[in-house]
């Protein structure tokens, strides 16, 4: 019914010091899908996307598509408050152009004043419009996207979320996003994978994500997930 | 005639007296440009105090230099080159204390070197010795500090995003322990270069402070390893001119007035 799977998982299995971390794991994305990864924490969720970035050792398969250009937006980055890195100088890590920059910063929603402020000292949620706007810089079809586990400042004029809904649209990008909001992922994900260590369940999320679902995945953790998500303030892995 | 002859041997001695002065600041002013640029990297990556260390890994091999009269440079990078070796492989396996055994490794060489420098050159080797500078020294010393700072120049991307962020790093390509070790290379070689002009005890300090000095006060990256480059700069020239006024040792001088500005630094804090 549809092409290929842009990205192929199947049986992957992660361990750290013997502790088994991700248990056979198998799940395709296809092209232009937004697949929403939930479940408590610890659960395996941001060590997926480590795997499927190559960034630690696995067992199983890792089979993207062809010509597939990954954008990756991490939870956060590994810097103090007072570390002198403009956001302008760190965007020209990856791209050298000063236009091309002005011009993601543009359609994340970045004023322009933001650029020569340090990288550590902006607001939780401009630092992921930031991070947003890098990924975009390398022309990406589709986008590894690790919520900020904690209850960030979401301001500006738009959601993080109607942005990255419009830039599926716009640049057809297919998105695998990790959520700690239930809200987020019945609005914007086709399917959603919950995941505790071993998948518990696989589908589109109003048919997985039933209360009874939802109690298997979390436990007594399941009441925690129905707040409004501005009161978040559970932490992840 | 020999009132005569006195005065051009006056001149000449004040030529070559000139010239050693002149090399002396050269030598000073380049090396502390490079280790000021070079030290601003490792404070941004919390390596302030392996640098530290390093410098006193060095002592062992201008200790064998001093005995066996071969350039201390060449046995100081030698030793460094070894305690780099040891300290990238110990952050790569995060299971031990970096910390605690970077701490045993250069009380360990400072004990083996405190044993076998001959005795008249202890102090010159822990506290350097402008004084001793021949031409070929700031010969090399330029040519190095040069090349650190294209070296520098070369791995900046790749290091900076290693240190923002490991995971986008790799993410994006690049090999972050490969990038590790080539940036502690680097280290070693300004250590190296550095032991001629303020020692072992005391470069850790030439490294260091010129960067937390320019951290006070600038909140870019772009100009905050520049002003420590100049920092270091004006901090070994500063240091090498006061001391030679007061005859006094330049190493500690030179410690003295980057901390000075240190002190200052306060006072444009941004």
């Amino acid at each position: 019914m549809e092409d290929s799977p842009i990205l192929e998982v199947s049986g992957l299995s992660v361990e750290f010091d013997g502790r088994v971390v991700l248990e056979n794991v198998s799940f395709k994305v296809y092209k232009g899908e937004v697949m929403a990864i939930v479940g408590p924490n610890g659960a395996g969720k941001s060590t997926i996307f480590r795997a499927l970035l190559d960034l630690i050792p696995y067992q199983g398969k890792v089979s993207w598509g062809e010509k597939i250009k990954i954008g990756y937006v991490p939870q956060k980055l590994a810097l103090e408050r007072d570390m002198p890195l403009t956001v302008m100088e760190f965007l020209k890590l990856k791209d050298s152009s000063g236009s091309n920059i002005h011009k993601v910063l543009k359609r994340v929603g970045i004023h322009e004043h933001i650029q020569d402020i340090p990288v550590g000292v902006i607001s939780g949620g401009e630092l992921q419009r930031v991070l947003i706007a890098w990924a975009l810089l390398g022309n990406p079809n589709v986008l590894l996207f690790d919520e900020p586990t904690s209850g960030i400042d979401l301001g500006g004029e738009e959601t993080i979320y109607n942005l990255l809904h419009k830039l599926q649209g716009s640049d057809e990008l297919t998105i695998l996003l990790i959520s700690h909001d239930l809200n987020v992922v019945y609005q914007y994900a086709d399917n959603v994978l919950c995941l505790n260590k071993q998948i518990v369940c696989f589908g589109q999320p109003n048919s997985v994500l039933d209360p009874k679902g939802l109690a298997e995945l979390y436990g007594g953790e399941a009441k925690f997930f129905r707040h409004d998500h501005e009161r978040n303030h559970h932490h992840g892995n | 005639m020999a009132e005569k002859q006195s005065f051009s041997g006056t001149i000449m001695n004040a030529i070559t007296t000139m010239e050693i002065e002149t090399i002396q600041i050269v030598t000073g002013a380049l090396v502390g440009i490079a280790a000021g640029y070079i030290g601003s990297f490792m404070v941004l990556r919390r390596m302030a105090l392996v640098g530290d260390a390093l410098s006193h890994v060095a002592l062992p091999g201008v200790a064998l230099a001093f005995t066996y009269h071969f350039n201390p440079f060449l046995g100081a990078f030698a030793s460094l080159f070894i305690g780099i070796i040891f300290i990238w492989l110990i952050e790569r396996k995060t299971a031990i204390s970096t910390e605690a055994l970077v701490g045993f490794l250069f009380t360990l060489a400072l004990a083996v070197g405190l044993l076998i420098t001959p005795e008249e050159d202890i102090l010159h080797a822990l506290i350097g010795d402008i004084s001793r500078v021949t031409a070929l020294d700031a010969v090399i010393a330029a040519i190095l500090a040069v090349g650190l700072l294209f070296a520098m120049q070369a791995i900046y991307r790749r290091f900076v995003l290693s240190t923002v962020s490991a995971d986008l790093a790799r993410a994006s390509g690049i090999k972050t322990a490969l990038v590790n070790l080539v940036f502690l290379a680097l280290v070693a070689v300004i250590v190296a270069l550095g032991i001629k002009v303020i020692g072992t005890l005391l470069m850790g300090a030439l490294v260091i402070i010129p960067a937390i000095a320019a951290r006070n006060m600038t909140s870019s990256l772009g100009s905050y390893s520049r002003l420590s480059a100049l920092i270091g700069c004006v901090s070994t020239v500063g240091g090498i001119l006061i001391a030679g006024a007061l005859s006094l040792p330049a190493g500690p001088i030179v410690v003295l007035v980057s901390g000075l500005i240190f002190g200052l630094s306060f006072a444009f804090k941004k």
